[in-house]
This record gives structure tokens, C-alpha cells and sequence, in this order.
């Protein structure tokens, strides 16, 4: 079916690599999402899909058809653009029947299919109205529409909640995965917006620098991340990142004036003494992972309270120590005020171990 | 001050200005105009009249006789030695030649200038100055090679030969400007056009040039006024068969009497299909002059 193989793909614009050789498979009928920093080649690995630029290495198959040399209208992908890229001449009727046009389908067949997708799509009573005659939202929908007359197996989609409001874009990431599912169809998505990935992906693909860092469910990317970048990139606000280094008593050793010892487990130490790689590491524990306490107890971290973020479902508190931040995620109910001193206490099972040179995962 | 004053002086002044400017501007057309439709005897009159049936007996023997070919013996008696009955030749000669480069220049200009626009060409800027150069010369240094090329080449006294050079002289502009629009149109519209199922052809034939008609059409008519007005060229190269209207209003100055008033009736027929031209596409003017100065 609609699966898509993406082989080796490498692209350079001039000397600057975009891409280099990025491997990835998509399922059929799986909401893939590919994610990752502005710049990082995924708009660039959405058009090479799409035809629109020319890989200079490796192969793309779609459905066991290789298609890495076929023009954009041979490959019979459906793409919608960040801008929506809707015809400003044409009606949105007629936006939504050319691609049918091109296929030579009869009128009324054209009209059928159009009726349905704008009755789908909740747009049938624009359909005599221009691009600039609509809003944001209903533009939007009239680009999936135009996108989904055609049915097609495979939907590109170039950051196509971007450009939407905050409360218009949250609404579009339901219906979108609604959609997906009622389609049965294939959706590569590229977008940079981390919230939008962990919600609507079957699977994400995180993308840096042209380089795949990590392919996993949502789960797994949040909670065995590959590498630094993937945990720092995922996670919201990041991932708190020190220094720590491990004795050979297989204790991991955090923060500069040893601030937190923590023994690891012998399975934990294996994986550890199975890593080649420098002895500088990079202790990493999300905020919601970090418990602040207004009771001192021994084993506790002294730290002070920076500032205070309240956000109304949770409030994240900066503690200072040393030169060092820690972000903590707490219940909005927690009190603390700037300069307070609180007890600072890290979970001892959901932490994780980074290389710092490789920036690898090592625990 | 108060303000709703302050607006009326504003507004008193706003048309005084534009009194001015529309005067200044539009007095030597109607003089043009007002001329056409004089006798001999009035048009040479030492007191200046501007009304027709107050200050002088409109007529149209002006029109008859340039249109017509009809030679009206004039009342001092001198016969106006250019032959006036070519009149309407030359016209029809201004028209095709006009026409032809324009719609030559204006075609073949928008290709290259969406293809410099959209593909990644080595050197692209210097193409661009160097097209932009043709420009540069002053088109009187190039008069004598351009007319031992033409006779070498046999295209003097030719409409191909002056078409030629009308759309050479024209292309840079209209390669410029067109540049300038395809650069502001989007290059996500053929695009979705290709994915949608069509060549990268079909995609500027059925999006990008509606698109760009405005600038097409604004582009158009200026190509055709360099066209239409241009003299030396014509003058030298095309004196006989293809030989347009402006060589034509010059030779009846030149000659014994000059006849004001065929004169005044020629160059209103004469300015007429660019006004009439500018009329039609006015809509698209605006647009197309204003392209990409507002922020869409």
C-alpha cells in the first residue's frame, strides 16, 4: 500500500549540506511526524518526497515503486503547503477541482467528489468565494480539501497548522488525527512545534541538522530519548542538563561539588561499563522529575528559588544552584517565593545519562 | 487652528494643485485637439482661439484630407508638397509594427524573465546587468551599425527588420519588470500545480500567467509607447515600404507651408490607439505599476 521508503536520501544546496542520508520508513496508514528545529532539512526531506527538489543521493519508494526521478505529477502525492498555496484566481470550488482536472475525470464526477470533501470538511457553503474571502481556518481546510479530492494514499504536509491561531491550531490537531484515521490514509508531516507531534503521531522522526536523531513513538521519544538533542528538543520547558561523572563505585556523581550521588543498579552500571566513549558525561532529568520540598531532610539538595513561573495548570520554579538553573515543574498550588531555600530532591529512576562529547545516551 | 478648517484649506488646496497639474498636462493635447478642427486661416491666426463655434467655425477637412488622401487646395495657394494620401499607410505600418514587437517583446520577455526568476542560472545578477546594459547606450551611437547590419541583411524597408529591433530595444524592460513580478509571486502556486498533476508548462500557462497579466498588460503598454513614438530608427531604416507616422509628422514641417492644422489632425489620430490601449488595460495598470510596493 502507501508505504513510503526513504533510502540514503542526501541533498546539498551549494556546499551546505541539508541533508545526509537520512533513512526512514513510514508505514501504510500511519501519521508519521517529523520533527525538529527551524533548519533542520525537513521541509526539505517533505519536497524531496514530493518531487519538488532532487535528491542528490539515495532512492524514495512509495508502494515498492521507486519514484526518487519521477516528476511531481507522476508521483500522485498530495501536499499541503504551510501557506496553503490556494489558486487566488480560482473559486474554491475550482481550487478544489483542479487536481481532478488533470485527470480527466467527468464533470459530474468532479462535482461529486468536491461536494463530498467540502461537506467533509465543513466548507461546502464557501465553495463560490475566493482564497481572500476566506479566513485563516477556512483557507486551511480548503488546502486539506484540495489535497484530499484527489485520494490520495499518501498526504505530504509542510507545517500546515502554523499559520493558524493558537486556539484554531489546537481544534485542527483533533480533526487532522480524526481525519487521518477516517482515511485510512498515510500522513508525512513535518512541523517544529513539539506539542503537535506528541499529539497527533503514530511515530516521530526528530531531524537536526539534516541528520535523523531518533524514529519512536511519542512515549518512547519522551522517555528514552536517543541522544541530548532529542531530549532537550522534546519536552516542554527542557530537560535540566549537568555535568556528572561516574566513579568507579557505580555511582553517578552529579554537579560540580559532587551535589547529588546516586548508586546505580547493576543492570544500569552494565549498560554504563558497555559504553565506550570519554569520561565526561551529562546527567539529564526532565522538571516534572525534580521534587521541591519546604521540609530540609538529609538526603535533600539545598537550593534557592530563582524565580517563579505560575501557568495556571502547573508553575515551574527555577532553583539556583551555583551557577546552575534547574527548572521544576510543581502543582500550581506550591508556594515558594524568589530567595526562598527549599529542599531539592531528583527521581532516582527517571533519570537519564548522557555522553557529553558523542551526546549519546547512556542510561 | 481647528481642525475642520485646517481640512477645508486642505482640501481647497488639494484641488488648486490638481487643477494646476491636470492643466499643465492636459492643455497641449486639447490645443492639439482644438487645432485639428481649424481652418488654414484660423489655425495661423495671430489671435489665439480656443472655443470652437464661439471663437471659431469648427471643420473636419483636416481629417477628410489626411484620411482620405484628398488634397484641398489651400487658400494662399501653396499645395502642401507631402504627399498627404500616405497617411493612412503609415498608420496601418505603426500599428502592425507597434503591435507585433510589443506582443513579441512582452512574450519572449516573460519566459526569460521566469526562467531567470526561477531557476538557479550561474552568473544570474550579471545576465541581468548585462541585459540591463542593452539599455545603456544612447540609441543614436548605434544608428549607423544598426543600418549597415539591416542593409546587409536586407531586412531594411521591412516590417521584420524594424519588428526585430522594436522587440530587442523593448526586451530589457519588459525582462526587468517581469522579473521583478514573477519574483513577488509565489513559487508555491505551480508547485501545488505540479503536484496537483500538471507540468511545470501547463502550471505557468494555467496559473502563473493569470497571475501575471496585470504586470503583462502594464508592461505592454509602455513597450508599445517606446514603439509607437520611436522616430530615428524609423527615420533612417524604414523610408518606404514599412515607413511609419512619427517620420511622417516631421516631413509635413519640414515641407514648404506647414500644415498645422493636418498636422494637429494627424497626431490625434495618432495618439489615439495608446490612449485607447491604456484605456482598456487601465485596471491592470495600477495593479501592475504598483506590484509589489504594497505589501499584499
Amino acid at each position: 500500500m502507501a508505504g513510503l521508503v526513504i533510502e540514503k536520501l542526501s541533498k546539498n544546496f551549494g556546499k551546505t549540506a541539508a541533508l545526509s542520508n537520512v533513512s526512514l520508513t513510514i508505514k501504510d496508514s500511519e501519521f508519521l511526524i517529523l520533527l525538529g528545529p527551524t533548519g533542520a532539512g525537513k521541509t526539505t526531506t517533505l519536497r524531496c518526497v514530493a518531487g519538488l527538489e532532487k535528491p542528490n543521493q539515495g532512492t524514495i519508494e512509495m508502494d515498492g515503486r521507486l519514484i526518487t526521478k519521477l516528476s511531481p505529477a507522476e508521483r500522485d502525492v498530495a501536499f499541503v503547503f504551510q501557506s496553503y498555496a490556494l489558486y487566488p484566481r480560482k473559486t474554491v470550488f475550482q481550487n478544489m477541482s483542479f487536481p481532478l482536472e488533470a485527470r480527466k475525470l467527468s464533470q459530474t464526477e468532479i462535482e461529486q467528489r468536491v461536494n463530498e470533501i467540502a461537506r467533509k470538511l465543513a466548507i461546502d457553503g464557501l465553495l463560490n468565494r475566493r482564497p481572500a474571502q476566506l479566513s485563516g481556518g477556512q483557507q486551511q481546510r480548503v488546502a486539506l480539501g484540495r489535497a484530499m479530492v484527489r485520494q490520495p494514499r499518501l498526504f505530504l504536509m509542510d507545517e500546515p497548522l502554523t499559520n493558524l491561531d493558537f486556539t484554531l491550531r489546537v481544534e485542527m490537531r483533533a480533526e487532522l488525527k480524526r481525519l487521518q484515521n477516517e482515511l485510512a490514509a498515510t500522513f508525512f508531516y513535518v512541523t517544529n512545534d513539539q506539542v503537535e507531534a506528541m499529539s497527533m503521531a503514530d511515530r516521530i522522526a526528530i531531524l537536526d541538522h539534516g541528520v535523523l536523531q531518533q524514529v519512536d513513538t511519542p512515549e518512547n521519544v519522551y522517555n528514552h530519548p536517543a541522544n541530548l538533542f532529542v531530549a532537550g528538543f522534546v519536552g516542554n520547558p527542557r530537560m535540566n542538563f549537568l555535568d556528572c561523572r561516574i566513579d568507579k563505585n557505580a555511582r553517578v556523581i552529579v554537579g560540580k561539588d559532587d551535589l547529588w550521588r546516586i548508586s546505580l543498579t547493576r543492570s544500569l552500571f552494565e549498560k554504563v561499563a558497555q559504553h565506550k566513549g570519554g569520561g565526561e558525561a551529562v546527567f539529564g532529568i526532565r522538571p516534572e522529575d525534580v521534587e521541591l520540598s519546604n521540609e530540609a531532610e538529609t538526603d535533600m539538595i539545598r537550593a534557592e528559588v530563582y524565580v517563579v513561573e505560575p501557568l495556571g495548570d502547573r508553575t515551574i520554579v527555577d532553583m539556583r544552584l551555583g551557577s546552575e538553573i534547574i527548572k521544576v515543574k510543581v502543582a500550581p498550588n506550591f508556594e515558594a517565593a524568589s530567595g526562598d531555600s527549599l529542599g531539592m530532591q531528583f527521581d532516582s529512576e527517571r533519570f537519564h545519562v548522557f555522553d557529553k562529547s558523542s551526546g549519546e545516551i547512556i542510561i | 487652528m481647528n481642525y475642520e478648517k485646517k481640512s477645508l484649506a486642505n482640501r481647497i488646496g488639494f484641488w488648486v494643485v490638481l487643477g494646476i497639474v491636470f492643466f499643465f498636462f492636459m492643455f497641449p493635447l486639447y490645443w492639439i485637439a482644438v487645432s485639428s478642427i481649424k481652418t488654414r486661416t484660423d489655425v495661423i491666426s495671430r489671435v489665439p482661439s480656443y472655443i470652437p463655434y464661439t471663437q471659431f467655425q469648427p471643420t473636419l477637412d483636416n481629417y477628410t484630407s489626411i484620411l482620405l488622401g484628398t488634397t484641398i487646395e489651400s487658400d494662399t495657394g501653396v499645395r502642401a508638397s507631402a504627399d498627404l494620401s500616405v497617411f493612412r499607410d503609415r498608420l496601418t505600418n505603426s500599428v502592425i509594427i507597434a503591435g507585433l514587437s510589443t506582443l513579441l517583446a512582452v512574450i519572449l520577455g516573460t519566459l526569460a524573465a521566469y526562467a531567470v526568476s526561477r531557476f538557479h542560472i550561474r552568473g544570474e545578477s550579471d545576465l541581468m546587468f548585462f541585459i540591463l546594459s542593452t539599455r545603456m547606450l544612447p540609441p543614436i551611437v548605434v544608428l549607423i551599425p544598426i543600418f549597415l547590419l539591416f542593409s546587409n541583411l536586407n531586412l531594411r524597408d521591412s516590417y521584420p527588420g524594424i519588428i526585430l529591433l522594436y522587440t530587442t530595444v523593448n526586451l530589457p524592460f519588459v525582462v526587468w519588470m517581469m522579473k521583478g513580478f514573477f519574483d513577488e509571486i509565489p513559487v508555491e502556486y505551480e508547485e501545488a500545480a505540479m503536484i496537483d498533476g500538471y507540468s511545470r508548462l501547463q502550471a505557468i500557462w494555467k496559473i502563473v500567467i493569470p497571475e501575471a497579466i496585470p504586470a503583462m498588460a502594464a508592461t505592454a503598454v509602455f513597450s508599445a509607447i517606446v514603439a509607437w513614438n520611436e522616430f530615428v530608427f524609423a527615420n533612417l531604416l524604414n523610408r518606404t515600404y514599412g515607413a511609419t507616422v512619427p517620420p511622417w509628422l516631421n516631413s509635413i514641417i519640414g515641407v514648404g507651408a506647414v500644415e498645422w492644422g493636418r498636422l494637429a489632425a494627424a497626431s490625434v489620430i495618432f495618439v489615439l490607439p495608446i490612449v485607447i490601449f491604456t484605456f482598456l488595460v487601465r485596471n491592470y495598470l495600477l495593479r501592475g505599476v504598483t506590484f509589489g510596493a504594497v505589501r499584499r
